[in-house]
């Protein structure tokens, strides 16, 4: 069989290497998070700590995967099955290579956008059927936070949508190939990576799960395999987030023909993955009230702002 | 206002990319089981029972130790030689309890219990924690090397007898009217 977009053998690749490097980043995040704080992070398990991802899975499985009595049973169990798989739907669309991805929809941007707000339904459910006051007020930080940076995220995308004149992520790739879209929308990819921060509780903006205002927010009961998807479904957002931020602004897999189109691809993501984990080890988390005021108040009229001068400036340059 | 947001984002730039050049500086970290650090001798670490330059032990049995233990972790017990010298029955160090103070080296007033620069105690079973006086003495005089108790106090045992020690003087006769 060949790779061709849509093939059984691509959609299985697709799943395995996502899911495998998700895992794989727990330590990569684990040791970069060292080496910025002058440490060494894990380097006993296999190869300068290779395997220490192993001696985690191994951990998580073998940990009494433990439902609270108090807890609503079904949503409690179905909320990580949730942000999983809606995580991985977004993936579908990913364009990684011009023969490498699983559908080539016409709506692809509309599709990412629409699974990541469904993902804040697997971040309620667990915090409410938790009934634990951490998780409750957890959830709720997740649930205003996701919703108000949809908005932003939205938008910031519609000027890339705009110069591209196409929703389908494969076109805005092949039409920037005589520029990249970082330079004439500089600042949309600003506030793209501002709420691709917010959209996967990132630091600085984790205050959904701030470890020392409200324990783990809305994972709080969660543990074994449960916990362990919401922690994988985390990773997998931060790939998605770096993949997606490589496609509408870095030209995704466009680079010189030396390298294969695939690998390009990597090279970008893996450095917004590297620049995510950067941001967790230099800024500090913001206030609740001022990550709320910050966005409605600052980057909603800026995004607003930059898609009008960008519909400003294509409507003017059109003869 | 401009100002203000333009200085923001510049100071968050600066913070980015003074983490970010740290990847490049020398690790504080030290690899422990591969790297040994440099033990200080006067370290305070595992406890020890020395002996006097003559081979013998130096313990007298007065329990000054254990007395002064904050913790109680000493447990010991008089016997007396044919020859009139002290010496512990047992000697017991409940090293789980020990809180390596040094209290009972100040106070011993034979030298016998020292502090070493060891530090590797870790046990799997907790009884193992309980060190018994063969596993204390060493054959050696520790820190003190000339040292030796008998030699130099006033106490009468077989062979040495009252005032023959070291820098002592014989014992006055205070029933004797002469100078």
């Amino acid at each position: 069989m060949d790779l061709e977009i849509g093939s059984p053998l691509t959609v299985g690749l697709i799943l395995g290497v996502v899911i495998v490097t998700a895992a794989l980043l727990i330590t990569v995040e684990r040791r970069l998070l060292g080496f910025w704080q002058e440490r060494l992070g894990p380097n006993r398990v296999g190869w300068f700590g290779s395997l220490q991802v192993v001696a985690d899975m191994i951990k998580i499985f073998t940990k009494e995967d433990w439902i609270p009595p108090f807890a609503d049973k079904f949503s409690f169990v179905i909320a990580p099955g949730i942000i999983m798989s809606v995580v991985l739907l977004s993936f579908a669309v990913i364009p990684f290579a011009p023969n490498i991805g699983v559908i080539d929809s016409n709506i692809g941007v509309l599709f990412v956008l629409a699974m990541a707000s469904l993902g804040a339904y697997s971040v309620m459910l667990g915090g409410l059927s938790s009934d634990n006051k951490y998780a409750l007020l957890g959830s709720l930080r997740a649930a205003a936070q996701m919703i108000s940076y949809e908005v932003f995220m939205g938008i910031s995308l519609l000027g890339v949508v705009a110069l591209t004149g196409s929703f389908n992520l494969r076109e805005i790739v092949n039409a920037q190939s005589d520029g990249w879209y970082i330079i004439p929308q500089f600042i949309g990819f600003v506030i793209f990576l501002i709420a691709g921060v917010a959209e996967s509780h990132r630091l600085p903006f984790d205050i959904p799960e701030a470890e020392q205002e409200i324990c783990a927010g809305y994972h709080t009961e969660y543990s074994g395999m449960k916990f362990g998807m919401f922690f994988v479904a985390e990773y997998l957002g931060l790939v998605l987030i770096s993949s997606l931020i490589t496609v509408l602004f870095f030209g995704g897999w466009l680079g010189p023909t030396f390298l294969p189109p695939i690998v390009w691809f990597s090279i970008k993501a893996f450095a917004f993955i590297a620049f995510f984990v950067l941001m967790r080890a230099a800024v500090p988390r913001p206030r609740y009230d001022q990550l709320m005021s910050y966005g409605w108040l600052f980057l909603l009229p800026v995004s607003l702002i930059n898609l009008l001068v960008t519909g400003a400036i294509i409507l003017s340059s059109q003869p | 206002m401009i100002k203000l947001i333009v200085y923001t984002l510049l100071s968050q730039v600066r913070t980015l990319w003074l983490v970010f050049i740290k990847i490049f500086q020398k690790k504080d970290t030290v690899e422990y089981p591969d790297s040994q650090p440099y033990m200080f001798p006067r370290w305070r670490g595992r406890i020890i029972l020395s002996r006097d330059p003559d081979g013998e032990e130096r313990c007298v049995a007065c329990n000054l130790c254990a007395v002064a233990c904050p913790v109680d972790c000493i447990a010991l017990q008089k016997g007396e030689m044919e020859d009139g010298r002290w010496y512990p029955e047992f000697f017991r160090i409940n090293f789980s309890r020990c809180i390596m103070c040094g209290f009972c080296e100040e106070a011993c007033p034979t030298n016998a219990i020292q502090l070493t620069p060891d530090f590797e105690m870790a046990e799997y079973v907790r009884q193992d924690m309980v060190w018994e006086k063969e596993d204390l003495l060493i054959n050696g005089t520790g820190k003190y090397h000339d040292y030796n108790f008998y030699r130099v106090a006033g106490k009468k045992i077989e062979g040495k007898d009252k005032g023959e020690a070291l820098n002592e003087a014989a014992p006055i006769d205070v029933k004797s009217l002469m100078p």
